[in-house]
């Protein structure tokens, strides 16, 4: 049995619209020890109800500060967290399960499906074993095809991802490989099974910019070659707006917001997404930024009280925000979602004070 | 005898003078296969009270420069040629004991992981005393440093209270934040911030970099800005410098550098940063991988991943030349970068 690439055409054919991954109250808590014969009381709600889709060949971009849980809900998408609560149904052509139940055996045969790519290329291959037991284990662990055809498909592979010629790279170690071209090896590895869903975790954040727009352009380009979907990890709104159709923004565990990537960016709605765009630095010195200004860093979500999760930093929060559960994500505009009481009130507040500001100037 | 950082007073400030000159500097790492050339002929000034940015990709030497104005480099590094000028005084002349008294006191340093260098079992407040003890010895007695502390804290967006905590107590940015007011504690003249935000979100980077911003223009200081974060650099500093391989390729006013790149491998790297602001374009992708300064490339050291390359280039190594306005660059061809706009558009 050998491993053949599929096209975006004839995977979404096959699904008839249906999302290929529903998350629904997706949970993940971890206890706090208090001692060691104690049961924990205290818990960090790393990951707290959340709620998304990802259609066939879409990118969702997955944004938020460090500590966020972003990196949390992306294992728990392949498999390598146990979320402690919620749903992860997984529908691929002839395929349907809630990963979150699966065991065992069906793990192993899940992972042909779903694979992921880790943000540091250094550290994410072992530094003993060659370029070609480095892609090709998947297929060993998965027991696919003898080592002559696994040997073909690694050079289908590496030719795939710009490394050629394909053969001086199968017997070399990551040691001799920059980090641009490991960075390649580890797309070739999460696409060595013709997955149809891959969990990127910042995959460029620590290469330099000229290679990272090749990865970034490497991972857009096979997305619509192979229709893979992308989970795409990222604290850079920039990277994501070239990278994603979508972005749900995270907050302590919540998403606060999401829509379509253009409008994201042109109409950002929660306080926060404000904040956090208001706050990347833009290539150009002529522009001028306004400023949208939120109290210091993120806090831990210890044992979260009910309310907002965003009410200590932010500027605008009332009345109803304190008295409040914290707030569904409904919907305002076409796709677009947004988790805050006062959208309206704050626009207008902003409008305001810009009119302010423009007065001034004048 | 008087302490001008009593106050944190603002130097008088004038922007034609300059404080730093770094001229023909040329510093080379000996290595087990041979020289690795970090620094080739690399020349700019810092003006007082000017903030200056010097980008490029990790290899590319930003640091080297940074530890060369220091002289802070490892042992094994060698200076070849050059002269560091502050103040019109050769910093390579200097003695070990003349240039630690420089530092701290005329340079300051913040530098990437600084804020994971604080002392965990120090009260970060009795770690910033240190630094007054060895360059105020005598001059201010400990309530005195006590007031100065505390006005430093203030001036950085920390509470006093925190000096007496200790480094676990803080969060990164906080931590950072007292990096910064310890490099201001000497009152020096000239600031070295390498990569100062690289490990910070977004939101409290942008805030330490307004801080950083304003202090500099309060106090009147110069800031040398190391980053590999075009977009960063573009925010926070008058001038601008782009390396590449040991060399500067480019040098100038900010705005102008990134309104009319003319080195091609500046233009490059300027149109590869993703913006969120403006049409969403085609980023250009720098094609190869930067050169080995082991053996770099004979003339210009871009040569082989430029899109213009001759037979002069690969032959004459281009010199750093004034193209109008205190722009400068090195390229053999500078006057056909434009056409990559054109061949980009395509």
């Amino acid at each position: 049995m050998t491993v053949t690439d599929t096209t975006m055409s004839d995977r979404s054919a096959r699904m008839n619209g249906q999302p290929l991954l529903e998350i629904r109250d997706l949970e993940m808590r971890f206890p706090i020890s208090r001692g060691l014969f104690r049961s924990p009381t205290d818990f960090v709600h790393a990951v707290d109800g959340i709620n998304f889709q990802i259609a066939p060949g879409e990118s969702l971009g997955l944004v938020g500060e460090s500590g966020c849980g972003k990196s949390t809900t992306g294992r728990m998408l392949v498999k390598l967290m146990e979320p402690t609560g919620g749903s992860i149904v997984f529908r691929d052509t002839d395929y349907e399960r809630d990963v979150a139940k699966l065991h065992g055996s069906e793990v192993k045969e899940f992972r042909r499906r779903a694979q992921m790519i880790f943000q540091d290329p250094y550290e994410s291959m072992n530094p003993r074993r060659t370029i070609f037991d480095t892609v090709s284990e998947p297929m060993a662990v998965q027991k696919i095809g003898t080592v002559p055809e696994r040997e073909r498909r690694v050079l289908e592979l590496l030719r795939l991802v710009g490394l050629t010629p394909p053969e001086n790279f199968l017997f070399r170690y990551p040691h001799e490989l920059s980090g641009g071209q490991r960075q390649r090896i580890a797309v070739a590895r999460a696409l060595v099974m013709n997955p149809s869903f891959v969990v990127a975790d910042e995959p460029t954040s620590m290469l330099d910019v000229s290679i990272r727009i090749s990865i970034m352009e490497l991972m857009t380009k096979l997305a619509r070659e192979l229709g893979v979907s992308y989970l795409y990890i990222t604290h850079d709104l920039a990277v994501a707006r070239y990278m994603c159709d979508r972005i749900a923004v995270m907050y302590l565990g919540k998403i606060v917001e999401m829509g379509p990537t253009e409008e994201i960016l042109a109409r950002p709605q929660h306080p926060y997404t404000k904040a956090l765009l208001s706050a990347v630095p833009v290539p150009d010195p002529s522009i001028r930024r306004t400023p949208v200004e939120i109290k210091g860093g993120i806090s831990k979500a210890i044992n979260p009280p009910p309310e907002c999760r965003f009410i200590e930093r932010c500027p605008f929060a009332a009345e109803v925000c304190r008295t409040s559960p914290h707030p569904p994500l409904e919907e305002r505009g076409e796709q677009h979602l947004v988790a805050c009481y006062r959208v309206d009130e704050i626009d207008r507040e902003l409008a305001a004070k810009q009119r302010e500001l423009d007065a001034r100037a004048v | 005898m008087t302490i001008s950082v009593e106050d944190l007073a603002a130097r008088q400030v004038d922007p034609t003078k300059p404080l730093l000159e770094v001229d023909r500097l040329v510093m080379r790492y000996k290595i087990k296969a041979g020289e690795v050339s970090a620094v080739e002929d690399v020349s700019f000034t810092v003006h007082q009270g000017e903030a200056v940015g010097l980008v490029g990709e990790s290899g590319c030497g930003k640091t080297s420069v940074a530890l060369s104005l220091l002289r802070l480099l490892p042992s094994n590094a060698e200076y070849v040629s050059g002269e560091i000028r502050l103040n019109g005084e050769d910093l390579l002349f200097l003695s070990n004991e003349e240039m630690r008294q420089r530092r701290w006191k005329e340079i300051s340093m913040v530098f990437q992981g600084a804020m994971n260098s604080w002392n965990p079992v120090y009260r970060v407040g009795d770690q910033i005393r240190e630094t007054l003890d060895t360059h105020y010895r005598g001059v201010m007695d400990y309530d005195q440093q006590r007031t100065h502390m505390e006005k430093l804290f203030t001036a950085v967006g920390l509470p006093p209270t925190m000096l007496d905590r200790y480094p676990h107590e803080y969060s990164g940015g906080m931590r950072q934040r007292a990096v910064i007011a310890m490099a201001l504690a000497c009152s020096p003249q000239l600031i070295i911030a390498d990569e100062p935000t690289t490990a910070l979100d977004v939101i409290v980077q942008d805030q330490i970099l307004k801080e950083l911003k304003r202090i500099q223009k309060d106090l009147g200081m110069s800031i040398i800005y190391i980053s590999h974060d075009i977009a960063v650099i573009a925010e926070v500093t008058d001038s601008l410098g782009v390396m590449y391989a040991g060399k500067l390729v480019e040098y100038g006013p900010t705005a102008s550098v990134f309104a009319r790149p003319r080195h091609p491998y500046a233009y490059l790297l300027l149109r590869s940063t993703p913006s969120i602001t403006g049409p969403r374009r085609q980023l250009a992708p720098l094609e190869g991988e930067p050169p080995d300064l082991l053996d770099p490339p004979t003339g210009c050291r871009f040569h082989p991943r430029c899109p213009f390359a001759t037979e002069q280039c690969e032959r004459d190594e281009p010199p750093l030349e004034e193209i109008g306005g205190g722009h400068r660059v090195a390229c053999w061809h500078h006057d056909q970068v434009p056409e990559l706009e054109g061949a980009l558009q395509r």
